[in-house]
């Protein structure tokens, strides 16, 4: 008879309280004393813990379900010769729990670990999405999760144009993998919900203003998570002189200023060329000379990029997106100074069309204009690599024996050890450095 | 809040004017409505309604030339124009009459004059030339609509060179009339002539009848109209129109080669111009594009505190697009919540000529230019056995699809009655639905909109009964 692992009652004024993570998973062993999972009240995070030996047969509360009643079944334990037959007639003669969110259902009650459960629930009580079958089929085939989109709609509604706005802000790519993943706006399966009030009891409940979530702001917050926790990233930092880089861009600019008006917010003052522009180039060259470095993971080959296809991270009033710079490799400076000029207009103007911000090989982020000296970026997949770029500031070298003063610009890579490993990220950033320090050489 | 001053003032009583009035009464504005002529404007006075009386006029004429087929016979089938006309204007009487209730009923305050911008938030009345008030409000929208536009060396007498507003009143119907002009205005009038007849020449300049509709659509109509007797010259314009005692004489140049033609009247229907004067832009930041006021989304021009609707605005040229953007705009300045620009996209269009034409939406032409790639479908009215019991089997509806996506971007129709039928595939283009729904719904049988199911079905290869 499978025995059913009961709500423990942590004080003796609990009556409820929040299954915060499972720490095991439906067919795992468990022997007595064995710590099931993480119960949480609004006094304390404990653990419970298994009092018998045998194997988890169904998870009941899926993780981050909360106000679940003390005594209540949140799993059940086969015995050693039960298998999950005996788990069918058990659940016959028993009834569901009902914790109150996520929704309760059936769904939810299949192994957290091992589906992602499907259902979204958008807080509306019944977990259904409000959206025009146009909307529904668009974010179908773009792979996107109606529940992390806002409606404009009436009453809501996720209409055409959403689906739209979602696109262009987000770095929606269509997935590639074979199965089509369900993103969930709980992106991952397992994790505790980060229901607002639970974000603000963790904080001890002081005060707070809501911003509401954009389409684009879930997008970030879903592929920067996912890329953390699954891409294995390490990180190369490497100073790079660039006082012959911006003698040279002095040069340029004083020629090509008069068809090349000055790139707005992007720290060229009075220059058509920006220093940015010359990394693009260098980036990209680098890329073509240490071709591995071009590389993305899949489950099935590392796979080599022919082109080299540059994102470069664009700041906007609430999120980021990455327009491409593509076939980097291909183009001069002017070439690549009027393209990202056009694009970061448009990106800002919220102007870009979906391949012209979708993909891409490799990205560019910078933040020296805010006097960053040097950072790390997280990795945007299925990108192998981020080059992340600080400041150009004098700093004390030496040379020769001698101390002196250069204007130094350090850049650190981010790596998808997967694809890329330490080696390669270091040829890679050796010819970058070569390339920017000896800029005549990026002019060929 | 003084006698004179409002949350908001309309310029303009017809489509767009009143109903905006209207919905600006509903959301609680004191509101006034600036009317110099007639409430309900060209569209209830001069327009939309009265050739809409004129037209069931012509229809009830030829049916009675066709009784035999239907099991009748009668003598002596004739009419009296005086009559026609009368019962046009008293159906436009009886509804400018409704405006007025309805305006009284929202309590709007009704002011008739010359409305003239005075400064900022400030319209001065004028009545014969004389100041008589002046009201003041912070939102000022303006729905002066618009006028027919005149050729050079083809201007209206109002005697034998018409425009709208004479071709809606003859006393009698000419035996021969021209038509310059091809849009939905020439075309009704040219078949009302033509079933009540007259001899109708029609000549358009661009290639095809009908142009804003979709090729297939022209085709189809110009097809019609021939068959029926109507000649129709297109790609030329008329290059001298001579008095020639009773007559007139146009020479016709393009396509027919030098033709000439001899008529009693003349039809002038070559687009509208808008009503931009007179009304003191001139002092304001509103910026004025071909006869055309300019406004964003929300119908602001460029001037805060001042809104224009209708045909006063971009095309279409429509009283429901000008009541619609009656709406938009005074939602948007009261702050109602989920308010949404005008998608074009979405605004259907009737031309109630014999065969009538409907079309919402994209033709095929710019779907394809836009970038779609488009799956299309067609069907008869022939296929239909609802058409052929009217005796009405003359017609056909095509659908646009974005084959990709299974957007419904656009649909066309010709034939009887289809300026009833576009609702349905309006709303299912503003509830985005796709061919998937489109397919599902069931369409009463025996109906005429079983053509529009047809039609969607033919476009995914599953039209049933042709």
């Amino acid at each position: 008879m499978p025995i059913e692992i009961l709500m423990p009652a942590l004080s003796p004024t609990m009556t409820e309280g929040n299954l915060a993570k499972w720490l095991k998973k439906e067919g795992d062993e468990v022997h007595s004393g064995d710590v099931l999972a993480e119960i949480e009240t609004d006094k304390a995070t404990m653990e419970v813990e298994a009092v018998d030996d045998g194997k988890i047969g169904k998870i009941l509360v899926p993780e981050g379900a909360q106000g679940i009643k003390v005594n209540a079944p949140i799993a059940v334990l086969l015995g050693e010769d039960e298998d999950a037959s005996a788990l069918e007639k058990f659940a016959a003669s028993v009834a569901q729990p009902a914790p109150t969110a996520p929704s309760p259902s059936p769904e939810n009650l299949r192994p957290a670990a091992a589906v992602p459960p499907p259902v979204k629930d958008r807080g509306n009580g019944d977990g259904r999405v409000f959206a025009s079958p146009l909307a529904r089929r668009m974010a179908q085939q773009a792979g996107l999760d109606l529940a992390a989109i806002r409606g404009s709609g009436p009453q809501g509604r996720i209409v055409k144009s959403d689906i739209e706005a979602a696109l262009s802000a987000g770095r929606v790519t269509p997935v590639a993998t074979a199965a089509p993943a369900p993103v969930l706006s709980q992106p991952v399966p397992g994790a505790p919900i980060l229901s607002k009030e639970r974000v603000a009891a963790l904080a001890g409940n002081p005060p707070y203003t809501e911003r509401p979530l954009t389409a684009m702001r879930r997008v970030i917050a879903r592929r920067l998570t996912e890329s953390k926790q699954t891409v294995p990233h390490f990180y190369l930092t490497v100073d790079c002189e660039i006082d012959a880089l911006l003698k040279i861009r002095g040069e340029l600019n004083a020629k090509l200023t008069p068809t090349l008006p000055s790139p707005v917010g992007r720290g060229g003052k009075g220059g058509g060329i920006s220093v940015n522009d010359f990394v693009i180039r260098a980036a990209a060259l680098a890329l073509r000379q240490v071709p591995a470095a071009n590389a993305s993971w899949s489950e099935d080959a590392i796979l080599l990029w022919d082109t080299v296809d540059i994102a470069v991270a664009v700041a906007l009033d609430d999120g980021l997106i990455t327009p491409i710079v593509k076939m980097a490799d291909r183009k001069g400076l002017a070439a690549i100074a009027n393209e990202t000029r056009d694009l970061v207009a448009r990106a800002r103007a919220g102007k870009l069309k979906l391949d012209e911000f979708q993909g891409g090989t490799f990205s560019i982020s910078n933040l020296g204009m805010y006097g960053v000296r040097e950072f790390a970026a997280v990795i945007n997949p299925p990108h192998g690599g981020i080059l992340a770029v600080g400041a150009g500031e004098p700093r004390p070298v030496v040379k020769g024996g001698t101390l002196t003063v250069a204007t130094v610009m350090s850049c650190t890579l981010s790596c998808d050890h997967r694809a890329v490993d330490g080696a390669i990220g270091a040829q890679f950033l050796a010819a970058f450095k070569k390339l920017v320090e000896d800029p005549l050489t990026m002019l060929l | 809040m003084a006698e004179n001053s409002f949350d908001l003032i309309v310029l303009g009583g017809g489509p767009g004017g009143y109903v905006a009035a209207i919905r600006a009464a509903q959301l609680g504005m004191k509101t006034a409505l600036v009317e110099r002529d007639q409430l309900g404007g060209i569209c209830l006075n001069w327009g939309c309604i009265p050739t809409k009386a004129l037209l069931r006029s012509s229809e009830i004429y030829r049916l009675l030339h066709r009784l035999d087929e239907f099991g009748f016979s009668a003598n002596d089938i004739r009419f009296d124009a005086g009559k026609v006309v009368a019962r046009s204007r008293a159906v436009a009487k009886q509804l400018s009459n409704g405006v007025g209730y309805l305006l009284r009923k929202n309590k709007v305050t009704v002011v008739y004059g010359q409305g003239r911008l005075a400064g900022k938030g400030r319209l001065a009345i004028a009545k014969d030339g004389k100041a008589v008030s002046e009201l003041t409000s912070e939102h000022i929208v303006l729905a002066t609509g618009a006028r027919a536009r005149s050729l050079p060396g083809l201007e209206p007498d109002g005697e034998r060179v018409w425009t709208y507003k004479e071709a809606m009143v003859p006393t009698a119907i000419p035996k021969s009339l021209l038509v310059i002009g091809s849009g939905a205005i020439g075309i009704e009038f040219a078949s009302f002539y033509h079933d009540m007849g007259a001899e109708v020449t029609v000549v358009e300049m661009l290639d095809r009848v009908l142009p804003v509709e979709d090729e297939e659509i022209s085709a189809f109509a110009r097809k019609s109209f021939e068959k029926q007797g109507i000649k129709i010259h297109t790609g030329a314009t008329v290059a001298v129109l001579q008095h020639n005692g009773a007559n007139l004489t146009a020479r016709i140049d393009g396509a027919g080669q030098g033709a000439e033609v001899t008529v009693e009247r003349v039809i002038l229907a070559v687009g509208i111009v808008g009503n931009v004067e007179d009304i003191g832009l001139e002092n304001t930041a509103v910026k004025v594009e071909k006869t055309h006021v300019v406004v964003d989304e929300w119908l602001r021009t460029g001037e805060p505190g001042l809104y224009a609707i209708g045909d006063l605005v971009g095309p279409p040229w429509l009283a429901h697009k000008a009541m619609h953007e009656g709406v938009i705009c005074v939602e948007h300045i009261a702050g109602v919540n989920d308010v949404h620009p005008l998608d074009i996209h979405n605004i259907p269009a009737c031309t109630y000529c014999r065969p009538q034409v409907a079309s919402v939406g994209l033709t095929e032409k710019s779907a394809k230019e836009a970038g779609h790639e488009v799956k299309i479908g067609h069907f008869p009215f022939i296929g239909n056995g609802k058409a052929i019991a009217l005796g009405e089997p003359e017609g056909m509806v095509k659908t646009v699809f974005d084959g990709k996506t299974g957007e419904l971007l656009g649909a066309h129709m010709i034939g009887a009655e289809v300026t009833e039928l576009i609702q349905g595939y309006t709303i299912a283009k503003i509830l985005e639905t796709t061919e998937t729904e489109l397919i599902r719904s069931i369409f009463p049988h025996p109906t005429l909109s079983e053509t529009m199911h047809e039609a969607v079905l033919d476009a995914y290869g599953r039209a049933i009964h042709f």
